[in-house]
């Protein structure tokens, strides 16, 4: 388990604190099918020394996490000293890559996870109520946008959403706007990937909170009902605080993930509009030369994002266990 | 006797032939490189061997995967088929051979020009030369009466007439899609207004200039007559437009405009009305805004001798001048091979060749220059600043990844 959990996390810190040799070049001559020209190539000879000294390339330290496509401190504190007021400070941060991914990253946790909360409670109580033996069928249809491979679902979305597709289209319809387009404006991006983000985790939440009220006493709602509980009274009063150890669960599990959203940005071909963290990552080894030591920083910046985001949760439900004890 | 010498050697020109023909191998081949028919050919080519098991992975990925897919020992490709901007990270990361000593001993039919040498040693054998050029319905331009345009700005010209006519909402295409797409649409604009990447023989960044400012100008004023969506589209998506009839004009890859229009379902008028030509200029300067591409394979380092020779006897064979007798395959690209005659699908790479089109820079830290172009670009094209502003930007982002690499 330690072995699991310890080595990503000491490999990625520690390649973060490393970047590859100074490039030694050379000038030579190279021919292609075109013409013959001096061109700068790496000495390869010269390159394998310095790997042989030293395997692990150059410390650096923190540079990496200070510089431009991390954290950006000198950048930030340029913006800070020019800028006249927060508008203006705030515009120039969203030019740094670090920062744009960060605030699309903060609105889609902040909108997506209580919505799917909501939106998960209020599908269980609906389903929970209807006639027993058309369960099942209900159940398994609530399931399939979280059943279909997050990608996937997020490809099927974004051509529904084309300008030429079945929802674009009735957008454009009831808009009278034939030239809406959701896929041009980064707000209506932003709109269709938070949209995409509670599609596909309300039937994750419904099932957890589906499966909480089937524990429910029925001795309790009873009562309730006796003392002339309205149906309001009874959710508010028995059955949420019998859900909310599993709402802290499914809080928990939202944000970690929400934090890491990436499958939406890709399938949403979204990249020009909206970032994250775990996005900027796949663009780090996705180029033709590979940038592993950014790489590495964002992924420890994301571990300690995951840690922040959920310290104020974790705290609250050792509370709670401390208090049952 | 004479006679006999002369069906001995008749009966030896045969033997030759058929042994050419069939291609026998003793080790295994795998094949790592991108998927458009020409490239698809020359794997299904590679896979006529016997001997041997021979494997390809053509993906438009490829990229992703050859470096790290041949940095094992033994490696896992022993053969990327790569072009002159992905060949740098190979040479970078040291992970492919010299080929001299297979090109003495099984290249004979392969020309003098196909072979990519660097620092007097053959890294790469090249196959087939590229370039983006102009493709265009022919039908809707006679209709509106301009000839096909030689310049961007007149590019422009027709397209507003396109427009104001009625014919199509959106007449320009391009694969202007954030990221790599994008940055290669600004490297065409930006070495046809006279720009060069960096400061000369330095790492030095040396794209927030005018060339560049006229270059990311040019480029939104063609975005406002393309469709809107234009920042999601790649070439595939592009392609998909002028088939379905909704773009007039574009600048389009010749490795794919020469399939363009034999896929199923393409309207009649489009297949009638499609056209090429040669590359645009653009600001009145006299090199065409595009860039020169070839592609070609290379041999694996990490691989043993055996299989270098299988996998480079594959690759021969592959691309050896009797594949042109298919006349599809002949006309899928403008192949470099011994015996190509150009096809009329040819006439856009030729053009560019002529108009002595810049090859892509092949440099150590180009890609992480194209990175960052596609990166930073979009905000600009999206209205969001200032085109000094988004090269501004695309030169801190290039500085922050070349100090990180060790290339400033």
């Amino acid at each position: 388990m330690l072995l699991f959990i310890a080595t990503p996390i000491v490999s990625v810190t520690v390649q973060s604190m490393f970047t590859p040799h100074e490039a030694v070049f050379l000038t030579v001559e190279t021919c292609t099918p075109f013409k013959c020209t001096e061109e700068t190539t790496i000495d390869q000879e010269a390159t394998a020394a310095l790997r042989a000294e030293q395997p692990l390339g150059r410390f650096v330290g923190l540079d990496i996490y200070l510089d431009r496509g991390h954290l950006a401190i000198s950048e930030v504190g340029e913006a800070w000293a020019s800028s006249q007021n927060w508008t203006e400070f705030l515009a120039s941060l969203s030019n740094l890559p670090f920062y744009r991914a960060m605030s699309f990253t903060l609105v889609f946790i902040f909108t997506v996870t209580p919505m799917v909360i909501v939106l998960g409670l209020l599908i269980a109580l609906a389903v929970n109520s209807i006639y027993a033996r058309l369960r099942g069928v209900v159940i398994f249809f609530s399931l399939l946008p979280f059943v279909i491979t997050p990608l996937i679902g997020a490809l099927v979305l974004y051509w529904m959403i084309d300008s030429r597709g079945i929802l674009g289209n009735l957008l454009q319809w009831m808009a009278g706007d034939p030239s809406l387009s959701l896929k041009a404006s980064t707000g209506l991006m932003w709109v269709s990937l938070i949209v995409y983000g509670i599609w596909h985790a309300a039937p994750f939440a419904f099932v957890i909170f589906y499966a909480g009220l089937q524990t429910l006493p029925q001795d309790q709602m009873e009562a309730a009902q006796i003392d002339g509980a309205s149906r309001l009274q009874r959710v508010r009063y028995v059955i949420l605080p019998h859900l909310m150890p599993l709402v802290m669960f499914v809080t928990l599990i939202q944000l970690m993930d929400n934090f890491r959203v990436f499958e939406p940005i890709i399938g949403f071909n979204a990249e020009a509009h909206a970032t994250s963290l775990s996005w900027a990552i796949f663009n780090d080894l996705g180029g033709e030369t590979r940038q592993f030591s950014s790489a590495a920083a964002t992924s420890v910046i994301t571990i300690i994002g995951v840690a922040i985001l959920l310290t104020p949760v974790l705290i609250r439900t050792w509370r709670d266990f401390r208090r049952k004890v | 006797m004479f006679v006999r010498k002369l069906v001995l050697a008749g009966v030896m020109t045969v033997l030759a032939g058929t042994s050419a023909m069939a291609c026998g191998i003793n080790a295994r081949v795998s094949v790592v490189g991108n998927e458009f028919p020409a490239i698809q050919s020359v794997g299904a080519g590679a896979q006529e061997c016997s001997g041997a098991e021979v494997t390809t992975n053509l993906t438009a990925d490829h990229q992703k995967i050859n470096v790290p897919g041949m940095q094992g020992n033994p490696a896992e490709y022993t053969s990327a088929i790569i072009a002159n901007s992905s060949i740098v990270a190979l040479m970078n990361e040291d992970v492919i051979r010299p080929l001299d000593d297979l090109v003495a001993k099984h290249g004979k039919d392969l020309k003098k020009n196909q072979l990519v040498t660097i620092d007097g040693k053959v890294m790469a054998v090249a196959f087939m030369a590229n370039a983006q050029h102009l493709v265009y319905r022919a039908d809707v331009l006679k209709q509106i009466g301009v000839e096909p345009p030689k310049t961007y700005e007149d590019m422009l010209a027709a397209a507003k007439m396109i427009r104001d006519k009625g014919i199509m909402a959106n007449p320009v295409g391009g694969a202007y899609k954030a990221g790599w797409n994008l940055a290669q649409e600004f490297n065409n604009m930006f070495l046809g207004m006279g720009g060069s990447h960096f400061k000369s023989g330095s790492a030095q960044p040396n794209v927030n200039n005018e060339a560049g400012v006229k270059a990311l100008t040019m480029m939104k004023s063609l975005s406002e007559y393309m469709n809107p969506d234009f920042l999601t589209h790649d070439s595939n998506a592009t392609n998909a437009e002028f088939r379905a009839g909704n773009v007039a004009i574009m600048n389009m890859w010749g490795s794919r405009a020469a399939t363009l229009v034999t896929a199923d379902g393409v309207p009649q008028e489009v297949v009638d009305g499609f056209a090429i030509d040669g590359p645009m200029t653009a600001g009145g300067g006299a090199i065409p805004a595009s860039t020169l591409w070839w592609d070609g394979w290379t041999v694996a380092k990490n691989i043993s001798d055996a299989e270098a020779e299988s996998t480079f006897i594959a690759m021969t064979h592959a691309i050896r001048p009797a594949i042109l007798a298919d006349s599809d395959v002949a006309t899928q690209a403008v192949w470099l091979i011994d015996g190509y005659k150009p096809t009329p699908a040819a006439v856009g790479v030729f053009a560019a060749a002529e108009a002595n089109t810049i090859p892509y820079p092949m440099l150590p830290y180009m890609g992480l220059l194209h990175t960052a172009l596609g990166n930073e670009l979009a905000d600009f094209m999206q209205g969001k600043e200032s085109a000094e502003q988004a090269l501004a930007d695309v030169e801190a982002a290039y500085v922050a990844a070349a100090k990180e690499k060790g290339f400033l």
